[in-house]
C-alpha cells in the first residue's frame, strides 16, 4: 500500500495541475434561512496539465469553469477528490502558501484586483507580502512590468490605464510572484477588441518565453485555436477534450453545449453541410483559402 | 420620433491644464424605427453621445433636437424625453435592487406616480416583451441567469415606454447563446414593436447581422455613417482606429487575393456560403 502511496505522489508531482474525481458542491438556503437543496458545482472532474503548456477551458456562464479555476489556488476547496498543484494537495492547510505561490490567478474584473495607487507598488505587493527583501522585490517589479510591456507606465496611476492594460498590471503583479503556472479566469470578458488582443498576446509570450504554464478560461473560442489542449465544460463536468481542430470539427456538439465556433470554422463547416469536401476543424482563414481554391 | 444632433460639442475638464474634446462637431440625424449599430473604440466618445441622447449631459455648444424640438429650450422636461429615449446601461443587472423580478420592473414607471393598475401592467407587458412570464414575477434576481437578469434590466426601462431603445454593450459578458438571446430579443422589439434601436457593441459580427446601419466614432468625431456593407468595407481605415471588420469579411478578401472570384462586399457567414456554393457550383 505504502509504495503506492508513493507511486501516486510521484506521478502527481510530474504534472503542474491535476485533479482526480474533483467535486464541489454547495448549500442553498431557502427565504427562511434553512438548508435547502445542494448544487454540485463540479461533478467528477480529471484533469492534468503538463509543466509548460497553454491550456484553455471552455464552456458557457455556469458550466463550473470559474468554480474549477478557483479550486487550482485553493480559493476554493474540494468536497470530495483531490486537486495537487505541482504535487502538494490544496487541501492541507500546510500547502496553502506553495500552492498560492505556485498558480496565480488573474480575475475577470480589471478594477477589483489593482489596490496601489503607483502601478510598480501594485506589482510589488506580491512579492512584498511573501517577504522577498527590498532589492529583489524591484528587481521583479522590473521584471514583469518588461514581461507584460508596461514598463513605460511603471509611475502611472492605475485607475487611468485602459482596461486592458489594467489587466497586464495584474498579470504583472501575479508573475513578481515567481508562480509556475497562470489561471485566467475570464481575463478578457470585460475588455474591447484591442484590450483582449493585447491581454492574450501577452499570456502567450509568457508562456512560450517565460515556459509559464497558462490555464485561460474563457468562452471566446479565437482565444483558443493556439492552445496545446481544450478542455470543454458543461454541468460542472469535462465533456469534450482535444486540440483546438478535434474540438473545433465538432461544431454540432460545441453548439450544444452554448458555445461558437469562430467565423472561419463556421462558414467551413456550413459549407461541409452542404456537400462541399472540406477537411474537419479548420481554424485558420489560409487554410479555407486554400482548401477552396483547391476545390477550383 | 427623430432625435437630431447639430454640431454638437463637449468638452470636459475645461477649467484644468488638460480639457478634452470628447465630442467634436457631431452632426447626426436618427430617424424613427432605425436599428443603429454603434461602434468605436474605447475613448471614442460613443459613451458620451449616448449620454447626450437623453440629456444625462449637456453639450458644451451645438443643439439636439427631440422631434423638432431643442431639447434645452425653455420649459422642455428632460423627464419626460427620459422615458421616451430608454438608456440601458452597461451590466445594467448591477442595477436591479428589488426583492423580486416584478417589483424590480415596477420601479420605473411607479416613479412617473402612475396608478398602480397601470404601473403592474405596464411592468407585466415589458416583462412580456424580453420573454419572462409569470413564473418569473416572484422570483429573486439572483435566482436569474446573467442572460435573465439582463434581460429584466431591459424590461425596467421598457416599462418607462420609450419610443427610442439604446443599449451600451448588453451582451458583455454573456455566452454566446446568452448574446444570441439579448439580440434576438432586441431585434423583436424593433420588428415587432417598431423601437428605435441604438445597439453600442465591440461585435463586427453582431453587427454586421444585427444593425442596418452603422455610426463609427473616432476621437469623438464621426468617422463614418453608412450601411454595414458600406462602412465595412473601410476595414483598412477601421483597423487604424482600433475597429476591424467581422472575420468573414477578410476571409472574402483573402479568397479574391487568391484568385477565387468572390465579391469582397459580404458581411455575414450565411452570405459567404451562399456566394461559395455558388462559385463552386458554376465551375
Amino acid at each position: 500500500m505504502e509504495t503506492i502511496a508513493v507511486l501516486r505522489r510521484s506521478d502527481s508531482r510530474m504534472k503542474i495541475v491535476r485533479t482526480e474525481q474533483l467535486v464541489y458542491e454547495y448549500q442553498k438556503y431557502d427565504d427562511q434561512g434553512n438548508p435547502s437543496e445542494v448544487t454540485r458545482a463540479i461533478d467528477g472532474v480529471d484533469l492534468q496539465v503538463e509543466q509548460g503548456q497553454f491550456i484553455a477551458v471552455l464552456g458557457h456562464n455556469g458550466s463550473g469553469k470559474s468554480t474549477l479555476a478557483k479550486h487550482l489556488n485553493a480559493l476554493l476547496l474540494p468536497s470530495g477528490g483531490t486537486v495537487w498543484v505541482e504535487g502538494k494537495d490544496t487541501a492541507l492547510d500546510e500547502n496553502l502558501w506553495d500552492v498560492r505561490q505556485t498558480a496565480g490567478m488573474v480575475f475577470q474584473n480589471p478594477d477589483n484586483q489593482i489596490i496601489a495607487n503607483v502601478v510598480e507598488e501594485d506589482v510589488g505587493f506580491g512579492p512584498e507580502n511573501m517577504g522577498v527583501p527590498t532589492e529583489e522585490i524591484w528587481k521583479r517589479v522590473d521584471d514583469s512590468l518588461k514581461a507584460v510591456g508596461m514598463t513605460a507606465y511603471r509611475y502611472h496611476s492605475p485607475n487611468k490605464l485602459s482596461g486592458g492594460q489594467k489587466q497586464r498590471v495584474a498579470i504583472a503583479g501575479v508573475m513578481a510572484m515567481k508562480p509556475k503556472c497562470i489561471v485566467l479566469d475570464e481575463p478578457t470578458a470585460m475588455l474591447d477588441p484591442n484590450g483582449r488582443g493585447e491581454v492574450i498576446r501577452t499570456v502567450r509570450r509568457l508562456q512560450k518565453e517565460e515556459g509559464i504554464t497558462v490555464i485561460l478560461i474563457t468562452h471566446y473560442m479565437e482565444e483558443v485555436t493556439e492552445a496545446d489542449r481544450v478542455f470543454v465544460m458543461d454541468e460542472g463536468k469535462i465533456v469534450m477534450q482535444g486540440t483546438p481542430r478535434q474540438i473545433f470539427a465538432r461544431v454540432r456538439e460545441l453548439k450544444h453545449y452554448r458555445l461558437d465556433v469562430p467565423q472561419v470554422t463556421e462558414l467551413a463547416y456550413e459549407l461541409q453541410q452542404a456537400g462541399v469536401k472540406l477537411p474537419d476543424g479548420i481554424l485558420e482563414t489560409e487554410e479555407l483559402v486554400r482548401e477552396l481554391c483547391r476545390l477550383r | 420620433m427623430p432625435i437630431t444632433l447639430k454640431h454638437v460639442n463637449y468638452v470636459y475638464g475645461q477649467d484644468t491644464t488638460t480639457p478634452v474634446h470628447a465630442l467634436e462637431d457631431v452632426n447626426l440625424e436618427i430617424r424613427d424605427g432605425e436599428f443603429i449599430g454603434l461602434m468605436g473604440h474605447t475613448g471614442s466618445g460613443k459613451s458620451t453621445l449616448i449620454q447626450h441622447l437623453n440629456g444625462l449631459i449637456r453639450p458644451t455648444s451645438g443643439e439636439i433636437l427631440y422631434n423638432g424640438e431643442n431639447i434645452y429650450g425653455e420649459g422642455y422636461s428632460l423627464k419626460e424625453l427620459r422615458s421616451k429615449v430608454g438608456l440601458v446601461f452597461q451590466y445594467p443587472e448591477h442595477q436591479l435592487f428589488e426583492t423580486d423580478v416584478f417589483s424590480d420592473v415596477c420601479f420605473g414607471p411607479k416613479n412617473l406616480k402612475l396608478p398602480k393598475e397601470e404601473v403592474e401592467k405596464r411592468a407585466a407587458e415589458a416583462l412580456e416583451m424580453v420573454g419572462l412570464d409569470e413564473s418569473y414575477y416572484k422570483l429573486s434576481p439572483f435566482e436569474l441567469s446573467g442572460g435573465q437578469k439582463r434581460r429584466v434590466a431591459i424590461a425596467g426601462v421598457l416599462a418607462m415606454q420609450p419610443q427610442v431603445l439604446i443599449l451600451d454593450e448588453p451582451t458583455a459578458g454573456l455566452d454566446p447563446v446568452g448574446r444570441d438571446e439579448i439580440l434576438g430579443q432586441v431585434r423583436r422589439l424593433h420588428e415587432e414593436k417598431g423601437f428605435t434601436i441604438i445597439l453600442v457593441s465591440h461585435s463586427m459580427e453582431d453587427l454586421a447581422v444585427y444593425a442596418r446601419r452603422l455610426i463609427v466614432m473616432s476621437k469623438g468625431r464621426v468617422k463614418f455613417d453608412g450601411s454595414p456593407r458600406e462602412v465595412f468595407a473601410h476595414f483598412r481605415e477601421l483597423e487604424e482606429i482600433g475597429l476591424a471588420a467581422p472575420q468573414v469579411t477578410y476571409i472574402v478578401h483573402a479568397l479574391r487575393e487568391a484568385g477565387f472570384p468572390i465579391e469582397t462586399d459580404l458581411i455575414t457567414v450565411r452570405e459567404a456560403k451562399e456566394a461559395i456554393l455558388k462559385i463552386l457550383k458554376d465551375v
